[in-house]
This record gives structure tokens, C-alpha cells and sequence, in this order.
């Protein structure tokens, strides 16, 4: 009894540290998150989503690239299949992550530990998780997945605020700052990776190819990126197989 | 409009989590196939470049607005400035080159 004892409040002191330790740990995630999310807050609300929608997307999603590119395609009036698949052929990545996550958790974290902290999981907590010298236990992913989480909604929620008290001739310029988002995401992983250059490049192309061809008119904003991303990305396995550019992002 | 856009936001959470907790929950080994491996890895990079591209030049009211929008954003983001930095900066630049041409 008494060794139980001493077990169990030494386990509860390790948990506790290793919340913190992850806390600790992600404030610059979340501090880098706000200003993404306060953006994304901005061009929902300016695409005509209501506020409080477009704060429930952040809360419920979590994650950059599939929930603009799932938003945008609402305001532009898409069907469910076609938002349903574009969001989740761009969170195929999360995949990768998950899984590579789970061969460093700790021993006997139990499922539904597994499905809570699996929720958190973003290209940042994903990299900084990867890179613990330790095995990962709940206490510390849950730290390391809470401050991001409300850095993400918070930055969301004053994004979309701000946005109905700006003026509407500089709403309207705003239909650019999705755009630019996704230019200073991809442009500095082109700089560093030949394979993502070649890529994000041929998907460029196909891209246009299915705009600009009367004959591809048929196929809509959604499908179009599906077919681009799977077209690229087959090329580039095939061509560029070695290359580790899993957490660039 | 709320409803259907709730549902779709909905569906948009499902899918999202999905591909987070499956591999955590079932898995237990690793991938072993680099073709597989290498093609996950680069679907971030192909989604962002068939996103921008070519509908960024139909995103603001004037495609020279839009074009100066990307050349600004372009040459911020090749000097790895911040995403809300680029952003900021692309905005103001469309927002004058919309004054200029009225």
C-alpha cells in the first residue's frame, strides 16, 4: 500500500512537470499562431461567414492550410463532397505525423488518451514533439497542444472582430491576404527543397492547365487542387524519392 | 446559409481529425513504403501552389492590382518575412494600386 502510494504522487509530480515542460515549450507556437489565425479571422469574416462561425471552424478544426482551403471553398459556394475531400486529401499529411508520433509514445497511454492528444497535432506540435529526447507522455502533449489551441482561437476571434469594423474599400483588397498567406508558406520551403520546388511548381501547372482549358471548365475550384496535388505529388515520389521534407511546413 | 455551413464545418472537423488519430490509435508500425512516404510528404507543397495559383490573379477587383498583390507577396515571402507581414504588405499594395486605378 504505502509503495503504491509513493507511486502514484510521483507519478502525478512527473505529469504536472511534464505539462509545463510542454507548455513551456509551445508559447512560441502560440505566439506564432495568432497573427496566422487573426488573418484567417479576417478573410472568413470578410468572405461572409458569421463570426461566431468562423471562430467554431478554428476551435473545431485546428489546422492551417485545410481550413482555409475548406473556407474558402464555402464562401465560394462549393458542394460538401468537394469541401469534404479537398479538406481532408490536404490533412493526408497529418497521417505522417500521427503516425510517426506514435511509435514515441510513452508505454501504457491508454486510447483515449490517444484520441484526446491526437486532436492537438499541427505541423509545429508535430515538429516539436519529434524532437523530445524523451518518450512523449499525455501530461506533456497536452501542454504542448493547449497554449497553440487557444493562441488559435483567440487570434481567430479578434481577427474576425476587427474585420467588421474595417472600412469596405479595404475589405475588398483583402481577398489577396489568403493568397499571400500561402506565398510565405510555400516560397521559403521552395528556397530550401529542390523536391518541393518541382512540386508546388507542377501543381502550379497542372492548376492552371485545368482553369484555362475551355475543355477542363467543368471542373471546379476543389477538384482541381485534388487532381493537381495528386498529379504532383505522384511525380514527385517518383523523381524525388530520399528527399526529407516531412516538417518543413 | 448557417445550417449548410455548419455542416460543412462539421465535415471539415471530421475529416481533419480522422487522418490525426487514426494512425495514433491503430498503428503500430511504421511506413515502410518510400514511395508512399515521399508522395504524404509532399502534398503540402503541391496544395499550397494549385491554391495560389492561378486563382490569386481573380482575388482582388483588377487583375494589375492582383499581379502587383503577388510580386509583393512573392518578394516578401522570398525573404522569409512573416505570414502576417506578407499578408499586410500584399493588402496595402492592392489597396493603392485599386485607388490608383479607381
Amino acid at each position: 500500500m504505502e509503495i503504491n502510494k509513493g507511486n502514484f504522487i510521483d507519478t502525478r509530480k512527473n505529469s504536472i512537470h511534464d505539462f509545463f515542460d510542454g507548455s513551456r515549450q509551445s508559447l512560441p507556437i502560440a505566439l506564432g499562431y495568432f497573427p496566422v489565425s487573426f488573418t484567417f479571422g479576417l478573410m472568413a469574416v470578410n468572405g461572409g461567414i458569421p463570426v461566431w462561425i468562423v471562430i467554431l471552424i478554428s476551435m473545431t478544426n485546428l489546422t492551417s492550410a485545410g481550413q482555409f482551403a475548406g473556407t474558402n471553398l464555402i464562401i465560394a459556394g462549393a458542394g460538401y463532397v468537394e469541401i469534404t475531400v479537398t479538406t481532408f486529401v490536404i490533412n493526408i499529411r497529418y497521417m505522417l505525423m500521427s503516425l510517426s508520433l506514435s511509435q514515441k509514445i510513452a508505454q501504457g497511454v491508454s486510447n483515449a488518451k490517444r484520441w484526446i492528444m491526437s486532436f492537438g497535432i499541427t505541423d509545429e506540435t508535430f515538429t516539436v514533439a519529434a524532437m523530445q529526447k524523451k518518450d512523449i507522455t499525455f501530461a506533456f502533449m497536452l501542454g504542448l497542444e493547449i497554449l497553440p489551441y487557444m493562441g488559435w482561437a483567440l487570434g481567430t476571434a479578434a481577427g474576425a472582430v476587427v474585420c467588421t469594423l474595417l472600412p469596405e474599400t479595404l475589405q475588398n483588397s483583402m481577398g489577396i491576404a489568403l493568397y499571400a498567406m500561402f506565398i510565405a508558406l510555400v516560397i521559403p520551403a521552395a528556397k530550401k527543397s529542390k523536391a518541393a520546388l518541382a512540386v508546388s511548381a507542377c501543381a502550379i501547372f497542372i492548376s492552371s492547365l485545368l482553369r484555362w482549358i475551355p475543355v477542363f471548365s467543368v471542373i471546379s475550384g476543389g477538384w482541381r487542387i485534388i487532381i493537381a496535388t495528386l498529379i504532383a505529388c505522384t511525380l514527385g515520389a517518383k523523381f524525388f524519392p530520399m528527399e526529407d521534407v516531412v516538417n518543413a511546413g | 446559409m448557417p445550417a449548410k455551413t455548419i455542416l460543412a464545418v462539421l465535415l471539415m472537423a471530421i475529416v481533419t481529425y480522422l487522418p490525426r488519430v487514426l494512425p495514433m490509435a491503430i498503428f503500430k508500425n511504421k511506413i515502410q513504403s518510400r514511395f508512399l512516404t515521399a508522395f504524404l510528404s509532399y502534398v503540402p507543397f503541391a496544395v499550397l501552389g494549385a491554391m495560389i495559383f492561378p486563382d490569386i490573379l481573380y482575388s482582388t477587383g483588377h487583375l494589375t492590382s492582383a499581379i502587383i498583390g503577388l510580386a509583393v507577396a512573392a518578394g516578401l515571402a522570398y525573404l522569409e518575412r512573416g505570414l502576417l507581414q506578407v499578408a499586410v504588405c500584399a493588402i496595402i499594395a492592392v489597396y493603392i494600386c485599386e485607388l490608383i486605378i479607381g
